[in-house]
């Protein structure tokens, strides 16, 4: 069978959507809604973006659409494939009193395995941290492992990537390599097309079933040239992998509380980072009617964020009260502390939280101040701005 | 790309509570009880010393309680503060009550390192709980030499007093010492670092369990004297609302205090502890 086709961007992608429908999958992909991009079930190629861009900037995330028929031209909004893994409120249990001791009771897992189309390198990589966090071998994420259960992935290479993406610079991007089924790259030169790739057995099936022709040389060199061009839109921005190094020792740096005078801790950063894993466990009581002893509680799971006052709370008192021991909790967690906890870097450079600070703060430039280097892409620039 | 691992079917998901029932309640001062906890359905693996459980009271919440005894019979005890909703509602529980406990989680106090060795272990206040099991342990024979510092607040807070005759029995050096005393009081006063700097000799191996500074001055006097800071022993504390390290709250630098703690090897931690809101 082929492992690589060409498709037409209308059509192909509408076969594509349908055949994961039919195959069982709960089919989710980038849309527009609300003068941005988020991701949510989609029935046919046409929900998904049409001539869509996206400008990014620290604080800063607009929408342009305009006449050409571009499909992927666009980097991610704040939405991410998280909110499908590991949902922001969930219900994890319900118990309830049995016989002077109770019994409980998980949901059921998801009736359909998921199917994520149009995920870009960054957010696989994102999504392989979380692997890494919620499914350790001793104790999976019960809940986790069941969403995750058979994924499905088409990815997509990034032709045109965004002021404040820098994947490059921490080891990914920006074209996937591994976790996926299928791999798309939009070509224009010589004709609009996708080109697909398939990176498993179920994907290679999947892609017989879609109308398209055999790729050629031609395709592939074309794809080749779409990196290539993307690449030079990502200049090297942090020295990634020496983070850890270069951070360690950094607790009582100055820059943490220059920062936190700009830091609102409203959380935004910890919101849209597609690796952030904290949560929070709530067990809410159903009352009776009688005022007698209630008979069952639901624990319920939501995203916790380390700029919450009481995340770090110790006996009602939090540790971690100012904002710069939050600000730096946050930082040296995702680029120094978690290789150290999971094996892997903890941010994959997609630069959701510069994009979304609403005091426009950049990691990036943040933590070229604490390491001593200079940041020279002006992506980090604005802060300057009043 | 398939899942890594199979999900929990059928089996226990690790956030369920284990329904235990409360068989003794033993007030120790008072706003600290001990409860022995009788496995109803599931038996927990026996806790290390040093080892906590996640205790679940019905439809109040879930809080890590360090295990404060073991027996054969999957027995337990858990020494308890009242600080908040949580722990309120597991000290004010009854001989007959439901409680639920997950676990054992986190690291053990090194015991078997201390064998043949000077062994000197400090506890301040509640920091006595994770220690109980330790001491019992040691006190059955191992260290060449064993010396026991506790601290508490004022005398009415110094916890397991009929362990410390037990321990004095086996040939332990007990010393007790209380910040504040009545005039009832004719033992030590002053802190437990004070102690641990008037023992005027050095130790092969320290276990310091208790509030986060008097840990550090505790660990630091023990150092002053001759132990090497590799051979210091600390359980630290930290939010934690899942105990098996997904949760992501108990974090202390690259600790996740739940999985790596909470008994750590103070040179490990000196230097994250030095700087405050870590
Ligand atoms: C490793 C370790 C060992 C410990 N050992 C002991 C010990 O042996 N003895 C002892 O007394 N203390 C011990 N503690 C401290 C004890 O865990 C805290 O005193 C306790 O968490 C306080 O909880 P609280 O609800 O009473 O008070 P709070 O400080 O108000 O609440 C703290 C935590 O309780 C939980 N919680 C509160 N309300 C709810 C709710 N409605 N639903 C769900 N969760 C809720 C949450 O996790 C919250 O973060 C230990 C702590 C750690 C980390
Ligand atoms: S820390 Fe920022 S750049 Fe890194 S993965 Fe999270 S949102 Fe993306
Ligand atoms: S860095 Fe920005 S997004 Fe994050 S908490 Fe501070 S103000 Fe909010």
């Amino acid at each position: 069978m082929d492992r690589s086709r060409v498709i037409d961007p209308q059509k192909g992608l509408d076969a594509l959507v349908r055949e994961l429908a039919a195959a069982g999958y709960r089919v989710v992909g980038p849309i527009v809604r609300d003068g941005a991009i988020v991701y949510d079930d989609v029935t046919s190629g046409s929900d998904l973006p049409t001539g869509c861009a996206s400008d990014q900037a620290p604080g800063r995330w607009r929408l342009r659409i305009d006449d050409e028929p571009t499909r992927f031209g666009w980097t991610p909004g704040a939405d991410s494939w998280k909110r499908f893994l590991a949902p922001a409120h969930q219900e994890v249990l319900r118990i309830r009193r049995h016989d002077g001791s109770w019994v409980s009771e998980a949901p059921p897992p998801p009736d359909r395995p998921l199917a994520l189309v149009g995920a870009r390198d960054c957010e696989l990589r994102a999504v392989a941290v979380l692997d890494r966090v919620l499914l350790d071998a001793d104790r999976p994420d019960a809940q986790y492992a069941g969403r995750r259960r058979d994924t499905f992935v088409v990815a997509t290479t990034c032709g045109v990537p965004s002021a404040t993406c820098w994947c490059t610079s921490i080891g990914g991007g920006p074209q996937p390599h591994h976790g996926f089924d299928l791999r798309l790259t939009e070509l224009h030169e010589g004709g609009h097309r996708l080109l697909v790739e398939s990176g498993s057995e179920l994907g290679t099936e999947v892609l017989g079933r879609i109308p398209g022709r055999l790729a050629t040389d031609v395709d592939h060199v074309a794809a080749e040239a779409v990196v290539a061009r993307a690449v030079e839109h990502l200049p090297p921005r942090l020295p990634g992998s020496d983070l850890p190094a270069l951070l360690a020792g950094s607790a009582s740096h100055a820059r943490w509380e220059q920062v936190a005078q700009r830091c609102l801790s409203c959380g935004n950063c910890t919101m849209v980072c597609p690796t952030c894993f904290c949560s929070t466990f709530d067990d809410t009581t159903v009352l009776t009617d009688d005022g007698s002893a209630p008979v069952e509680t639901v624990r319920r799971q939501h995203w916790a964020s380390c700029f919450e006052l009481d995340h770090s709370n110790l006996g009602g008192v939090p540790v971690r009260a100012t904002i710069a021991a939050r600000y730096r909790q946050w930082l040296t967690h995702k680029l120094e502390t978690w290789p150290a906890q999971f094996e892997v870097t903890g941010c994959v450079g997609c630069g959701r939280c510069t994009t979304w600070c609403p005091a426009a703060i950049d990691i990036v430039h943040e933590a070229g101040v604490l390491i001593g280097a200079d940041d020279r892409s002006g992506a980090g620039r604005r802060e300057e701005q009043p | 790309m398939a899942a890594l691992v199979e999900p929990v079917v059928g089996g226990i998901d690790p956030l369920t509570p284990v329904p235990h029932r409360v068989v003794a309640v033993d007030r120790e001062t008072s706003d600290v009880v001990t409860l022995t906890l009788d496995p109803l359905s599931e038996v927990l693996v026996p806790a290390l010393p040093g080892q906590f459980v996640m205790v679940w009271a019905f439809g109040v919440g879930e809080i890590p309680v360090s295990v404060s005894g073991v027996d054969d019979a999957g027995r337990f005890a858990l020494t308890v503060r009242a600080v908040g909703p949580v722990s309120n509602a597991v000290v004010a529980a009854r001989p007959g009550d439901t409680l639920g406990a997950r676990g054992p989680y986190g690291t053990a106090w090194p015991i078997a390192d201390a064998k043949d060795r000077d062994v000197l272990v400090v506890a301040g206040g509640l920091g006595l709980a994770p220690l109980r099991t330790a001491i019992d342990e040691l006190g059955g024979g191992g260290p060449r030499r064993l010396t026991v510092v506790v601290g508490a607040r004022e005398p009415d807070q110094v916890l397991f007093t009929a362990d410390q005759r037990r321990w004095r029995d086996l040939g332990v050096d007990v010393q007790i010492t209380v910040d504040a005393a009545s005039w009832r009081w004719d033992g030590a006063v002053g802190t437990a670092t004070d102690v641990v700097a008037r023992l005027g000799a050095a130790h092969d191996i320290a276990f310091v369990c208790g509030p986060e500074l008097m840990m550090t001055s505790a660990a630091r006097a023990a150092i002053a004297q001759g132990t090497d800071p590799a051979n210091v022993w600390v359980s630290l504390e930290r939010n934690m609302h899942c105990g098996i390290a997904h949760c992501g709250r108990c974090q202390l630098g690259a600790l996740l205090l739940c999985r790596d703690g909470a008994v750590v090897r103070w040179d490990r931690v000196v230097e994250l502890l030095r700087e405050r809101g870590r």
